[in-house]
């Protein structure tokens, strides 16, 4: 047993080795266990702080598991209804020009309901970030069968799997949305390793840099995982996402801006 | 500075008054008959001159979510259209309500249900006065009846919109929006550059977080919220109403209608007379909050009260609440875009108020 005296020995500043960012609050992180939102909202706050742009930032987050980011991140937040916060962001960045605006949306928000304010606003090149997490289901209504639910996958309005014929194709809205002329960059990322995080971050702040530029919509995919709606654990969810969602939904850079790759 | 004088349609006048009240972001989608108002925008082009954004959104349904995104930033923000693009708005108008956020919404209404007609019909108070969208609200609504009306309300609406951090509705309808009228219109103002302490502009070191939402999982604050907001509209009632009386002191008889059914039936008050019958006319100019009190009042000295407007009765049931069964009201109006013309109002009251 350490004795009290010894814990205060441990915590000493030159023996930190990782420190919650300042721009997370102290609130407890009502996800899953397992769910990688908790690792995309943390990086996306230690970019906003890293980048020093907390007073200059205004979050929206809708409906669905993303609306919950509010809660834990430091800054100036907007709830938005059911799929519209493009449509949102879209106005906030109009009327404040030089604040850093980004929307933290789900695939049934972005690529089902929100369909239309996600095409439009990155049509008109509104000059903001989208923040696309893939899960492939409905997480926080318990499981239902989303736009991006894989051929074959089960879910609990897809209880047989998805049969394409009859419930349609996976839509894969990153691939749609590079191929407007609103967009200036576009890839598709993950979370689910310390690899992934970090080029997942690197993503994130060039995003910033791109909107300080004025050229377009940012619009980062992180394909993850729903280990309650998938009902596997967390490290099954992991390999399961890597074997089945990766092949479907290929991480990587998909529209790069024209200068960097002259570069 | 003086005002001016032009000659205007009321849908222009809608837009030029919202340029002159130092509005900061317009939202719109095209729909007849209210499109000179997104089209007087687009020409006028205010962003050069005031910084205002104009912008045609790829729907209603995204123009009033621009409207609560811009609201959220404590921005003087509008948007308009016409019946079915209102019935769209709903879902963001009951957001708006629900993170009590200030804004404008004009409703330039036609003829229903469904696509209807582009004429011009008041169908939609019910809509606009006992909720619309899902949830406990209440909008502040104001009924204009001219054109210079129609300048007005928009300072007017922005005002208590502010004041109260409640979405306003400019109900109007398609006769008032296309005719052409004289009006007077305000100076410019500049926009204003205040930064509100509960908008979202980005969070400074000096204060917390602001959050702009509707959500509270935790039936105990839901319903905490629910009263307050409550509060606000009693709060409204008793300080917002406004009314407009005409030949109401003799009257032995009452009309009581809005907008374009108001000038209409103005007339019938000179046709009556002109036949020897003391009608008079209480216009409501707000319709929430409605002028029950005063309704009431003049129900103890009229002998009946006739509720006009176009569409199969939905005011008369406010009419009715505020007279109770004190004297006879009955509803008089024509539907699908019809105009009700004076005369047959006259016909209707001697019919069914004064010889029934």
């Amino acid at each position: 047993m350490i004795e009290a005296t010894g814990i205060k020995n441990i915590i000493k500043p030159e023996n930190l080795v990782y420190k919650k960012s300042s721009v997370m609050t102290d609130n407890v992180l009502s996800y899953c266990p397992g769910c990688g939102h908790g690792t995309a909202n943390r990086i996306l706050a230690e970019v906003i702080e890293e980048m020093g742009i907390q007073s200059k930032t205004i979050g929206v987050s809708p409906v669905g598991c993303s609306v919950l980011l509010y809660n834990f991140l430091d800054v100036d937040m907007q709830e938005a209804a059911h799929g519209r916060a493009p449509a949102v962001a879209t106005a906030i960045k109009r009327l404040i020009p030089d604040s850093f605006v980004f929307t933290y949306q789900g695939d049934g928000d972005l690529a089902a309901i929100g369909t239309a304010e996600t095409i439009h606003a990155c049509n008109r090149g509104e000059n903001i970030l989208i923040i696309f997490v893939n899960n492939g289901i409905y997480g926080m209504t318990g499981g239902q069968m989303a736009p991006t639910t894989l051929p074959g996958m089960k879910s609990s309005t897809s209880p047989a799997g998805r049969d394409v014929k009859t419930m349609g194709n996976p839509l894969k809205m990153t691939e749609i949305v590079a191929t407007l002329p609103g967009t200036y960059y576009v890839t598709r990322q993950s979370v689910h390793t310390p690899a992934n995080v970090r080029k997942t971050k690197k993503a994130i702040r060039k995003a910033v840099e791109y909107q300080k530029l004025d050229r377009g919509t940012c619009f980062i995919e992180i394909v993850s995982n729903c280990n309650s709606g998938w009902k596997m654990t967390p490290v099954q969810a992991n390999k399961w996402m890597e074997e089945t969602m990766f092949p479907y939904y290929p991480l990587g850079d998909i529209k790069v801006p024209v200068e960097e790759s002259v570069k | 500075m003086k005002k001016e004088l032009r000659l205007m349609k009321g849908n222009e006048a809608i837009a030029e008054a919202a340029i002159r009240a130092g509005t900061d972001g317009y939202f719109g989608y095209p729909i007849t008959p209210q499109s000179e108002i997104l089209e007087y925008l687009m020409e006028a082009n205010p962003y050069e001159t005031t910084g205002m954004v104009v912008l045609q959104a790829e729907s209603e349904v995204a123009a009033i979510n621009m409207v609560y995104g811009g609201a959220a930033c404590g921005k003087k923000v509008m948007t308009s259209s016409s019946s079915p693009g209102i019935s769209l708005k709903q879902e963001g108008i009951s957001y708006i309500a629900g993170a009590e956020l200030p804004c404008l919404i004009v409703n330039v209404a036609r003829g229903g249900p469904g696509l209807g007609t582009i004429q011009p019909a008041q169908s939609d108070y019910f809509q606009s006065v006992k909720g619309g969208g899902h949830g406990d609200y209440h909008l502040i609504v104001l009924a204009p009846a001219s054109v210079q009306e129609m300048a007005d309300f928009v300072e007017l609406g922005f005002d208590l919109a502010f004041k109260y951090r409640n979405p306003v509705l400019i109900l109007s309808d398609g006769a008032i929006g296309q005719m052409m009228e004289k009006v007077y219109l305000n100076p410019p103002k500049p926009r204003s550059s205040e930064i509100l302490e509960w908008a979202t502009t980005g969070k400074p070191t000096t204060r917390e977080r602001n959050i702009i939402t509707s959500l509270d999982l935790d039936p105990n604050g839901q319903e905490n919220f629910n009263l307050k907001l409550q509060a606000k509209y009693e709060n409204i009632r008793k300080n917002e109403v406004r009314y407009e009386e005409f030949q109401c002191d003799d009257a032995q008889y009452l009309l009581v209608a809005y907008g374009t059914s108001a000038r209409v039936c103005q007339k019938s008050v000179q046709i009556a007379r002109e036949q020897g019958l003391k009608v008079g006319l209480l216009r409501p100019i707000t319709l929430f909050p409605f002028p029950s009190e005063r309704i009431s009042e003049l129900s103890d000295r009229v002998r009946g009260i006739l509720s006009v407007e176009m569409s199969a009765g939905q005011m008369v049931e406010d009419v009715q609440l505020s007279v109770g069964c004190k004297v006879p009201v009955k509803h008089f109006g024509r539907m699908g875009g019809i105009v009700t013309t004076p005369d047959e109002v006259v016909d209707f009251l001697k019919l069914n108020i004064i010889g029934g």
